[in-house]
């Protein structure tokens, strides 16, 4: 019976929640709904080291759904790249889903709890879709289920502050026109090539090796979308609003995976299909997405120093931290790929780790988190506070930490490349996250007044000091996370050799 | 396409803005469709004559965007509907002036 669950274990990571979530919608019960998704993410995470397990023995795992063969059948394809990330998105909703239970409570209306759980376990089933998938029409779908499952989410904040409203109708209109555009793509690939599936989408373009007009829009067509729902710089307009105006827990959901995992398919796509045409894939790169992402570092950390709201200041360095990561994928050779995806892993930890302790002092003080506010909790509130500084520290790039970790990476990537400006900017754009932090930091600890210890709940700093101790192992034995990345970039770059 | 695109960019009325995205959605669709049609094609059909018949697959593919497409509308419609009880206006300029107001 086991073993029958395990075999369909690839299918399974993504139809387990999605089928649970549609169980417990209606359940009126306050507890039941997330003992149930606890309970679906741990058998996520036995599913996904399972995966670990067969992908170490074999290397690549194609699951065909309805035992078609992959060029007519939907398939999902795990390997080296994306099992590293499986496992992280595994683990993370796992962790943020025991944290959410007291931060849903007090948030939003308890009789809600069951819809809520179902919502986040859409999210998280649907966003796990956009990881295993292999097929560019099946993405799209699980790019809308999700989509519309975390604006739900994100509408669930207007108890808190009505403009939460705005900010998903916001995301709600531009992600439906990114995902259209992704959809006019793929419209153009299939009218060239008559197929969806990836490996095979690359073998049949291969036979307009000089291009072809409509396949240069379509490709267009297809990263455009991306780029908007994964907030590459211009188009990241619908995330500030969206992560601050969100429930806490959502915006700790949200922030750590969602983007993640549609940048990682859009990397995806470009080393694993639009390699095929190197000087177009070199020309957006070069003058596309390199441009944009200094931008990005260098607004978005520019922005953050000005924010008031400290989720709002989260959600512009944000920003600035996806640019760090498009910048690392634009570098074109292993080790750009390799520093891309280490900070894909150490910036989900951080950032999932900021928004749980901010998450935890809006709660605390029934309020929104703006800088003020936050005077003296370094006393009120050590226990969360120390992890809020270990998370901050690493968002800037201390050693120790593991944000070090990707720092040292991506200059090192940057350096065998010889880009030297762009090594300059990005330590200015460090220097400057020193400078909104530090903000934070002068409010919470230095101050006149003496403020007396109060209780912290350890349902909440438990799961925090889970994140935040991850954060120091990995800055100190940081290699199984260079290892899962290197093997992401070793077989993005030799699948399109073999 | 361009049309549901202009609707979306420049109305300032929420309501608008959401058809706008379904007639920009609806385009693509037709767009897709429209990829499928073989000259003197049929429907797919198994006959004992041999026909020439119209790619199925994009008519499939378009039926899970519909139903993704009646799914966004819906969404946004329910959005613009809380907008309206909470601000009692779907207009963008009124929203924007009370936010102004409310934050002084």
């Amino acid at each position: 019976m086991f073993n029958l669950f395990l075999d369909d274990a690839a299918a399974l990571v993504v139809v387990l929640p999605l089928l649970i979530s549609a169980i417990i919608t209606f359940m009126p019960s306050k507890i039941w709904p997330w003992i149930i998704s606890l309970v679906t993410l741990v058998l996520h995470l036995v599913l996904s080291l399972h995966l670990l397990k067969e992908i170490s023995i074999s290397g690549l795992i194609i699951y065909e759904f309805g035992n078609w063969e992959p060029p007519w059948g939907i398939s999902f394809k795990i390997d080296g790249v994306n099992i590293g990330l499986q496992l992280l998105f595994s683990i993370f909703a796992l962790i943020s889903t025991f944290y959410s239970r007291k931060i849903f409570l007090s948030e939003i209306d308890s009789r809600d709890s069951g819809k809520a759980y179902s919502l986040w376990l859409l999210a998280i089933g649907s966003l796990n879709g956009i990881i295993l998938t292999n097929d560019i029409f099946n993405l799209f779908v699980f790019l809308e289920i999700s989509a519309l499952a975390s604006i739900s989410l994100i509408a669930l904040g207007a108890g808190q502050n009505r403009k939460a409203l705005l900010a998903a109708f916001n995301y709600l209109i531009i992600g439906a026109i990114g995902a259209t555009f992704y959809v006019i793509g793929v419209g153009f690939a299939y009218a060239m090539t008559g197929t969806l599936n990836m490996n095979d989408l690359v073998i049949q373009l291969a036979q307009y090796s000089d291009g072809q007009l409509a396949i240069f829009a379509g490709m267009s067509f297809m990263l455009i979308g991306l780029m908007v729902k994964a907030a590459i710089f211009p188009v990241h307009i619908w995330l500030p609003p969206a992560y601050s105006y969100a429930p806490s827990a959502v915006s700790t959901l949200l922030a750590a995976l969602a983007t993640k995992t549609i940048l990682y398919f859009f990397v995806r796509l470009l080393y694993e299909v639009f390699i095929i045409y190197p000087s177009y894939l070199s020309l957006f790169l070069d003058f596309v997405l390199y441009p944009l992402s200094l931008l990005a570092i260098f607004i978005g950390t520019l922005i953050a120093i000005y924010q008031d709201d400290i989720k709002k200041l989260l959600a512009f360095s944000s920003i600035a931290q996806i640019g760090y990561i498009t910048l690392a994928f634009s570098l074109e050779d292993h080790s750009g790929i390799t520093s891309g995806f280490i900070h894909i892993f150490n910036h989900a930890l951080i950032k999932g780790g900021l928004f749980m302790a901010v998450g935890y002092f809006a709660i605390l003080q029934k309020d929104r988190v703006t800088l003020t506010s936050l005077k003296g909790f370094g006393y009120k509130y050590p226990i969360t506070s120390f992890a809020l500084l270990i998370c901050g520290l690493s968002l800037i790039g201390l050693p120790l930490t593991n944000g070090f970790i990707s720092k040292l990476y991506l200059f090192q990537a940057l350096y065998t490349n010889q880009m030297y400006f762009s090594i300059a900017l990005v330590a200015v754009s460090s220097a400057l996250a020193v400078a909104y932090f530090w903000k934070i930091v002068e409010q919470m600890w230095f101050s006149e007044i003496k403020f007396k210890l109060e209780k912290e709940d350890a349902y909440i700093y438990l799961p925090i000091w889970i994140i935040t101790v991850s954060i120091i192992v990995f800055g100190i034995y940081s290699s199984p996370i260079i290892e899962f990345s290197n093997l992401s970039a070793d077989y993005l770059i030799s699948g399109y050799q073999n | 396409m361009v049309g549901g695109l202009f609707i979306i960019i420049t109305s300032q009325n929420y309501l608008k803005k959401v058809v706008g995205l379904a007639i920009f959605q609806t385009a693509v669709f037709v767009f897709f469709v429209s990829l499928a049609k073989v000259l003197d094609g049929t429907a797919p059909i198994l006959t004992k004559m041999e026909n020439a018949y119209s790619n199925p697959l994009p008519h499939v593919l378009i039926l899970t965007a519909i139903v993704v497409g009646v799914a966004t509308s819906a969404l946004g419609l329910a959005l613009v509907l809380q907008i309206y009880r909470n601000y009692e206006t779907i207009e963008e300029k009124e929203i924007q002036s009370l936010e102004l107001k409310s934050d002084k």
